[in-house]
């Protein structure tokens, strides 16, 4: 009995941490997917995550966590635009200018956090967004706490994957957008504006990445830190890969990704010695292989970084 | 392309003056913004970079080590239009093989074993990028993105091997255990950290930038990197296989800076061994405009910056990734400055057909 219960709440606090870890990754993964499916690679997109993560902490620290959240979204347009800037302006090359927008918003959020908030000292905390429960799911055992009562944005996480499938599959921008990422000539020729739609993918992802710094700080850690997007801006690209440029797949590999993370803490805070640094290499593993064909050809959009 | 490039002279001077005048001019400007001091910071920065003999050899030159590798690596990928962004995990696959062969107890004993040591760093870097040159080769995999991924292995894999098999004796901190004396690099100058594996990357840019110029598989790198379709029609190049070699010579380097990093500087292997060196080494790559003697100019100038970011944090308590921040405005200026830079690694694949007329 004690045995099953026991059993109950670690799969519990398992899967709620693999949603914890996924909603962040599901929002920047999400904006990649839209960039990539319009044949953008956004290398940058880590700089997003912290410059989203910078200023949802500076707005909730003036206006309280709504303000942060929009101020989030704002930070991750701005670094974006900058990108649009470079590539769709100048024509310049995507990795490198993603490479460059990561070192600037490193350094920018690392500099303006010390000169703002003081170096070295006790962090400065906000309040982090309370959990709340949906009134009958949030009561199914086990699954019920996990994944319905946790913070609003993660409902809207839930919401992005069916969102972008139907946009993707149903509707005419969605379409456009497919059509720019795997052939911009022809989709020119038939008439699509094909820098309007790949700004508006631009921007869009930068409003996600930011988001995904936001939720980081005003649903999870409650302050910054620096550098405290953590490499998640390529987990987010590996995702997508793995997730096949689908919206379902992302999510899969989304969870997968996150699931991993998560077992990790679940098996520290156990006390059972695992090797967890080659768990938590898995998922890369698997996505090496499945870039090889291992489970079937895995295709991106054809125009994606320029590479055919 | 790349011929008509290195023929103009005033570039590189352009170049210098570019880069001089975002540090004389930008740095200030950024921490007058920023509400610092400007005049002590900038002491700082020239001191504890260019401002001593004991600043240039135990601390630019030391810093210059790593990305002068880590940029000849980028650099030689690049040219031969293969995007390698996975210095960072080819640089820790070197150190980690390093530390393993200082380990051995039939080289730790009698002689310097240092050469073998980075013999194999290269072999690990080399082969660590081998993965990616062969899922390119073979399944059309973009570099790019099994380069991000294998970087992340290998520090998982490093953080393993720390906490595992290569852990120091007692257990406690997940590091290597220190590298016997002689196994280290021997130093150069007397009361300086300045070690062996400076000359041999000085000594490694000169052989790229021979190879590039004067010899026939340089040629081939070349011409892949401008036009492989080109040198595909031409038939006298097999185009998959320089890229597979440029790739694995270009993680050879990396590995290579792994090594020396370890048995020259810190002796012992961790997880932050890097502080982004691979990624360094792009910017570094591309201030150089790709050519290997000017890699080891602009590793200077990272080096410098990246020493003197560390004295002025410490004298003037200016934050040192404010250097990040110039790094970034340098690679991001000359994107905008030079269309070159901005084309430099556009390949085959479809390009729009835009109103605007042509830039070349």
């Amino acid at each position: 009995m004690t045995v099953s219960v026991e059993g109950a709440t670690l799969a519990a606090a398992f899967l709620e941490g693999t949603i914890r870890t996924a909603t962040p990754l599901l929002f920047a993964a999400s904006g990649e997917l839209i960039i990539e499916r319009a044949g953008l690679m956004n290398i940058g997109l880590e700089g997003v995550i912290l410059g989203g993560a910078f200023g949802a902490f500076l707005g909730a620290t003036h206006g309280g966590t709504a303000f942060g959240y929009s101020t989030a979204v704002l930070s991750g347009v701005l670094v974006m635009l900058l990108f649009a800037a470079c590539t769709l302006g100048l024509g310049a090359d995507q990795i490198i200018t993603g490479t460059a927008l990561t070192l600037l918003a490193l350094g920018t959020t690392g500099t303006l956090y010390r000169t703002l908030y003081g170096g070295g000292g006790a962090a400065v905390s906000i309040s982090t967004s309370a959990a709340v429960a949906i009134p009958v799911l949030s009561r199914v055992p086990v699954l019920g706490t996990a994944l319905f009562a946790q913070p609003v944005m993660t409902y809207f996480a839930y919401m992005l994957i069916p969102a972008l499938w139907w946009c993707f599959r149903r509707t005419h921008a969605g379409l456009a957008l497919r059509a720019i990422g795997e052939r911009p000539v022809a989709a020119l020729a038939a008439g699509v504006p094909v820098r309007g739609y790949r700004l508006a993918a631009t921007l869009v992802a930068g409003a996600l990445g930011g988001l995904a710094g936001g939720v980081l700080v005003l649903a999870q850690a409650g302050t910054f830190v620096e550098n405290m997007s953590a490499g998640r801006g390529f987990i987010a690209i590996a995702i997508v890969v793995l997730g096949r440029w689908h919206p379902l797949g992302v999510a899969l590999a989304t969870l997968l990704f996150s699931a991993t993370t998560s077992l990790q803490y679940l098996a520290q805070a156990m006390g059972v010695n695992l090797p967890y640094q080659l768990v938590l290499a898995l998922p890369y593993v698997l996505t090496l292989a499945a870039l090889a064909g291992i489970g079937g050809r895995v295709v991106p959009p054809a125009a994606l970084a320029r590479v055919d | 392309m790349s011929a008509r490039r290195s023929q103009r002279l005033p570039e590189p001077v352009l170049r210098a003056l570019f880069v001089l005048g975002s540090v004389a001019f930008g740095i200030p400007l950024l921490l007058a913004a920023l509400g610092f001091d400007a005049g002590p910071a900038m002491i700082a920065l020239w001191r504890g970079s260019f401002g001593s003999y004991d600043a240039i050899t135990s601390g630019t030159l030391v810093r210059a080590t790593p990305v002068m590798l880590t940029g000849l690596s980028v650099a030689i990928a690049f040219r031969a239009g293969v995007f390698n962004i996975g210095a960072e995990g080819q640089f820790l696959a070197g150190a980690a093989a390093a530390t393993s062969l200082s380990m051995l107890p039939v080289l730790r004993a009698s002689y310097p074993s240092s050469p073998v040591a980075l013999v194999a760093g290269a072999i690990a870097g080399g082969a660590w990028a081998a993965i990616a040159a062969l899922l390119r080769a073979r399944f059309r995999v973009l570099e790019v993105i099994s380069t991000i991924l294998l970087n992340f292995i290998a520090l998982y894999l490093v953080g393993y091997l720390v906490r595992g098999p290569l852990q120091e004796p007692l257990h406690i901190y997940p590091q290597s255990k220190t590298i016997a004396v002689a196994a280290r690099l021997s130093r150069l100058l007397p009361s300086s950290r300045l070690h062996a594996g400076f000359l041999i990357a000085v000594a490694a840019a000169l052989a790229a930038w021979w190879i590039l110029k004067f010899t026939a598989a340089g040629f081939r790198l070349r011409a892949v990197g401008a036009n492989a379709d080109a040198s595909r029609s031409a038939g006298m190049i097999d185009v998959s296989r320089t890229t597979t070699q440029a790739f694995v010579v270009s993680g050879a380097l990396a590995g290579l800076a792994g090594a020396i990093e370890l048995t020259g500087v810190t002796f012992a292997l961790y997880e932050n061994i890097s502080p982004g060196y691979g990624y360094t080494g792009i910017a570094v790559a591309l201030l150089a405009r790709l050519d290997p003697l000017g890699v080891v100019a602009s590793s200077l100038v990272f080096g410098g910056l990246e020493a003197g970011a560390t004295a002025m944090q410490r004298d003037a308590g200016v934050p040192s990734v404010v250097v990040s921040v110039i790094e970034a405005i340098i690679v991001l200026g000359l994107i905008v400055a030079w269309p070159q830079a901005r084309r430099m690694s556009i390949r085959r694949g479809q390009q729009l057909p835009t109103s605007e007329p042509a830039e070349t």
